[in-house]
């Protein structure tokens, strides 16, 4: 039997509101690479961020044993004194400082405190060359591309002496070659110097090349471990652990009373804001009817918020063309508020960092978007204020002591049903809807459907953008499959199933990578 | 049911006004200290009035300096300079040049709004950080002041031009009460005052219980009411016994009640808010974030224009000097009075408290006799009190806690 270098077991992690991990057991064995893939919020994340100490110790449950010990991490850095490395996402070096300089960042090579240059710029060499990477220790990161920076990422790690490391997603944004070669790195270090590594990706195909075992995790819950050579390894197999799950009565039954074509866009295109030549939404031609709901699903990076957003009075992206109708009549929406005295609304997915003002109170986050209906030429009626707010709040059933209770203090649920508030109160005719229940539990996911239910009802049009296929399948009439800025399908809720929606993206992926 | 919920509501608001009333109550206690130590000289009827004239432009430049905090910290080192240029503008215009005093006046105020516009632009449109552009405000505006006076002092100015700060409405009208001389129109304007604010106060009340609104309590009302207009009927018999109202009050009476309004009750007040609350989703929600940052700094620069003129009056000169460190005592004034330095948060009256805190530590230290240098380290030591007081209020203490939990657990395992 190999020998097991981490086992975590019976992890609990809870959020306000949320339980993101649920008695995780994950068992890996040393010099494996090991896989862990699940749908975006499934909880692995959450769980890398308990196992490198970025949650630390005693803010979780359960025990994380690590080369037969049992670890308590108290911050990130305990947790690579012991030779953990975690590579985020989003990485984590500085655009103005050197390669050698970022590498040596923390764990700096100086004697009392001052830097030898040469010794860490030679080092620097040293370990580039090991992820093959040949350029000048003394280049900016800012002048290096994405690929190379995720190897520095990589050589940083090898210079702390690393056992075991953790790469989030190091593919999202490469292209099929560097991703590939980032691959091979690993299976090489697995072989010559026995580095273990886990391996989070949403890319399956990249986990059935070099991965020797899988590990799915479904709401936060590790649901399979699949073992290379053992168990049935293909990516149908992966995708039925991702997906499959029990759907009685998550959803509010709801009548469909489709109206007249409310929304419909034709050939939008649009631009990164920052890389011009960048599309991140590619023509995108699509409807939305009054008392439609119409999901959109892809992965994270698809490009729906950026859609959505650009379709919210221009609010994101450079140089947008095509043609927006609304009921029918081609607008021009050149800002926000435009497309609010429109009847659009845009309800964001992330409601602390867009949505609200947590510092103000519920009753001024909730009229925020309409003042008018609370003023006469620019002097705001307060009374009349309390008395709207109060209604949206009886409405919502938010649970808060009064309106007046500032928006930081209440839980993530009550929290989202404030920011859909507010919006309600826009009095909109259509809603974009991004990720409305990311983050709440299951009760207030149960009441936002609710609301939206309501919505509909009432002849408004709803587009929604999730990233969990079982909400898009148990509320929508139609839904839309976007992958790399595009629309790549279209299903009716009939024909739609969490198996074909996930097939679609993944065959869309593996052929823009075939062609690249 | 219905009532504890009523109840538990005015509790949370009553916790967030806290600050907010421990500054108003830090106030009276520096006033009462002072009073003592003093032997009385701080509230003598003259002193109250020099008060008012000491601190006329600093209470105004907060006004304005509470704005552009409120968009997001956001602040104004360029309004020294500002009030030194526009008092050099009135100088040479009045003196100088003998112009008229009102088309005067009214050209220093445009050339306060130019100002503001200019550094607007840039912090708005171009998107340069307010403090450099404001750095450089500093410097630009206090050269153009240097260069229009030539480094020299203009005086004096009209008799005309100075009842705009150091004049008193109806001086002679005065007559004896108790054996002591009061200025009758000053006694009146101030029991006036309190009637007319008491009337408000319960037309208020009557229309939100007709519109079927919740009110507070009869004896929450009463006490407010009372300590009100008892503050401020004590406040103008003390003026009263002196030469009565100075004008500049009523200049600040004015200037107060206006910004009050307009950061409570009115759209673009409320969106100021929301822009220093989060700037992004203000962008979300419809808001022209662009627009009110450049408002602020165009208002800033307005009553940097009004402030220039009224220190000119008060000094009667137009001098190259005027105005240095004026942004220090604004800016100070504001966060004593709870303006968060992130912005967002804060109100008209907390930079008005902010700015008496300011202006009776001055007076009683001079009456006392403390040299400048210890007054300034006293100031000092204030404002960075009053601003540790806001970041300790709102620190996660929990997250602390646990912290020390783990450690205890650690040190026993």
């Amino acid at each position: 039997m190999d020998t097991l270098i981490l086992k975590m077991r019976d992890i609990t992690k809870l959020f306000p509101g949320v339980k993101a991990l649920d008695n995780v057991n994950i068992e890996v064995t040393e010099g494996q690479i090991h896989a862990i893939c699940g749908e975006n919020g499934a909880g692995k994340s959450t769980l890398m961020n308990v196992l490198s100490g970025i949650y630390p110790y005693g803010t979780y449950a359960g025990d994380i044993i690590y080369q037969g010990e049992t670890c308590a991490f108290h911050d990130i850095k305990d947790s690579e004194k012991v030779g953990i490395a975690i590579i985020h996402q989003e990485l984590a070096l500085v655009p103005y400082l050197s390669i050698a300089e970022n590498m040596f960042l923390g764990n700096e090579q100086a004697t009392s405190g001052v830097i030898n240059w040469d010794l860490t710029n030679q080092k620097a060499a040293q370990y580039m060359k090991m992820v093959g990477l040949h350029d000048n220790p003394r280049t900016l990161i800012k002048d290096i591309g994405m690929g190379k920076q995720q190897l520095v990422e990589i050589a940083k790690a090898l210079a702390k002496n690393v056992k075991l490391l953790i790469l989030d997603e190091p593919t999202s944004s490469l292209n099929e070659s560097d991703a590939k070669k980032l691959l091979d790195l690993l299976l090489q270090f697995k072989k010559e110097k026995g580095i273990t590594s886990i391996l989070i990706s949403h890319k399956l195909n990249e986990l059935v090349y070099c991965a020797d075992k899988i590990t799915i995790i479904r709401d936060g819950q590790a649901i399979d471990t699949l073992v290379k050579g053992v168990d049935d390894f293909s990516e149908p197999r992966i995708i039925k652990g991702m997906v499959g799950r029990e759907m009685t009565n998550r959803f509010p039954p709801r009548e469909h009373n489709i109206g007249d074509v409310a929304l419909e866009t034709k050939q939008w295109t649009v631009y990164h804001p920052l890389y011009a030549d960048k599309k991140v939404v590619d023509d995108v031609s699509i409807t939305v009817h009054q008392g439609e709901v119409v999901g959109i699903a892809g992965l994270i990076g698809a490009g729906r918020t950026e859609l959505a957003m650009s379709l919210f009075g221009k609010a994101y992206g450079k140089h947008i063309s095509g043609e927006l109708l609304l009921h029918g009549q081609p607008v021009e929406l050149h800002s926000v508020a435009q497309a609010i005295s429109a009847g659009l609304a845009y309800v964001t997915e992330d409601r602390k960092g867009n949505g609200l003002i947590v510092s103000d109170s519920i009753k001024h986050n909730i009229t925020l978007a309409r003042p008018e209906f609370i003023s006469t030429h620019g002097v705001l009626d307060k009374d009349l204020e309390t008395h709207k707010a109060k209604e949206i709040k009886e409405k919502l059933n938010i649970k808060a002591t009064s309106v007046e209770q500032l928006v930081n203090n209440l839980s993530g649920g009550n929290q989202q049903k404030v920011l859909v508030g507010k919006w309600i109160f826009a009095e909109p005719e259509i809603l974009l809807l991004d990720e409305p229940t990311r983050g709440i539990d299951v009760g207030a996911k149960f009441e936002i459907y609710q609301i939206i239910n309501h919505l509909v009802a009432q002849g408004k049009a709803v587009l929604m953008i999730s990233s969990e296929l079982p909400e898009l399948l148990g509320m929508c009439d139609r839904i839309y499959v976007m992958n790399e800025s595009r629309i790549i399908n279209e299903l009716p809720i009939q024909d739609a199933s969490q198996e074909k929606i996930m097939g679609y993206i993944m065959q869309d992926s593996n052929k823009g990578e075939i062609s690249a | 049911m219905n009532k504890v919920a009523k109840l538990k509501g005015t509790g949370k608001s009553f916790k967030g006004n806290i600050r907010q009333y421990s500054m108003l109550i830090a106030l009276v206690i520096i006033i009462i200290f002072f009073q003592i130590l003093t032997g009385g000289r701080l509230l003598y009827p003259m002193n109250v009035s020099n008060i008012v004239f000491q601190n006329a432009y600093v209470v105004i430049l907060a006004t304005g300096m509470l704005l552009c905090i409120l968009t997001g910290g956001n602040i104004d080192l360029a309004v020294g300079s500002v009030v030194a240029v526009v008092s050099a503008c009135a100088g040479t215009f009045i003196i100088t040049w003998g112009w008229n005093v009102y088309l005067s006046i009214a050209l220093c105020l445009l050339i306060g709004i130019l100002i503001g516009m200019w550094q607007g632009f840039w912090i708005a449109y171009v998107k340069i950080p307010p403090f450099i552009v404001t750095l450089a405000g500093m410097l630009i505006f206090r050269g153009l002041c240097l260069l229009i006076l030539n480094g020299l002092t203009l005086a004096p100015f009209p008799d005309e031009y100075l009842m705009f700060s150091t004049g008193f409405f109806a001086k002679d009208a005065k007559i004896l009460i108790w054996g002591t001389k009061v200025n009758i129109v000053c006694l009146i304007s101030g029991v006036a005052i309190a009637l007319i604010f008491c009337i408000l106060q319960l037309i208020t009340r009557k229309n939100r219980i007709r519109k079927g609104y919740a009110v507070d309590p009869v004896w929450m009302m009463t006490t407010k009411m009372i300590i009100i207009s008892a503050a401020l009927i004590f406040f103008f018999t003390l003026l009263a016994q002196y030469q009565g109202i100075p004008t500049v009050l009523a200049l600040l009476g004015i200037i107060l009640v206006a910004y009050s309004f307009f950061t409570n009750n009115t759209v673009m007040g409320r969106h100021i808010y929301a822009l220093g609350g989060n700037e992004k989703a203000a962008r979300l929600s419809g808001i022209k974030t662009q627009r009110l940052m450049f408002f602020a700094y165009t208002n800033m620069g307005f009553l940097a224009g009004v402030a220039g003129l009224v220190f000119a009056a008060r000094l009667n000169s137009a001098s190259p000097l005027a105005g240095k460190s004026f942004e220090l005592d604004a800016i100070g004034a504001c966060f004593i009075g709870g303006a968060s330095a992130y912005g967002g948060t804060g109100t008209i009256g907390g930079a008005l408290v902010g700015a008496l805190i300011m202006g009776v530590l001055n007076n009683g230290m001079s009456i006392m006799g403390i040299n400048s240098n210890t007054q300034q380290v006293v100031k000092g030591m204030v404002v960075l009190a009053a601003v540790a007081l806001d970041v300790v209020s709102k620190m996660d203490f929990s997250l602390f806690n646990r912290r020390k939990k783990n450690i205890a657990f650690e040190a026993k395992s």
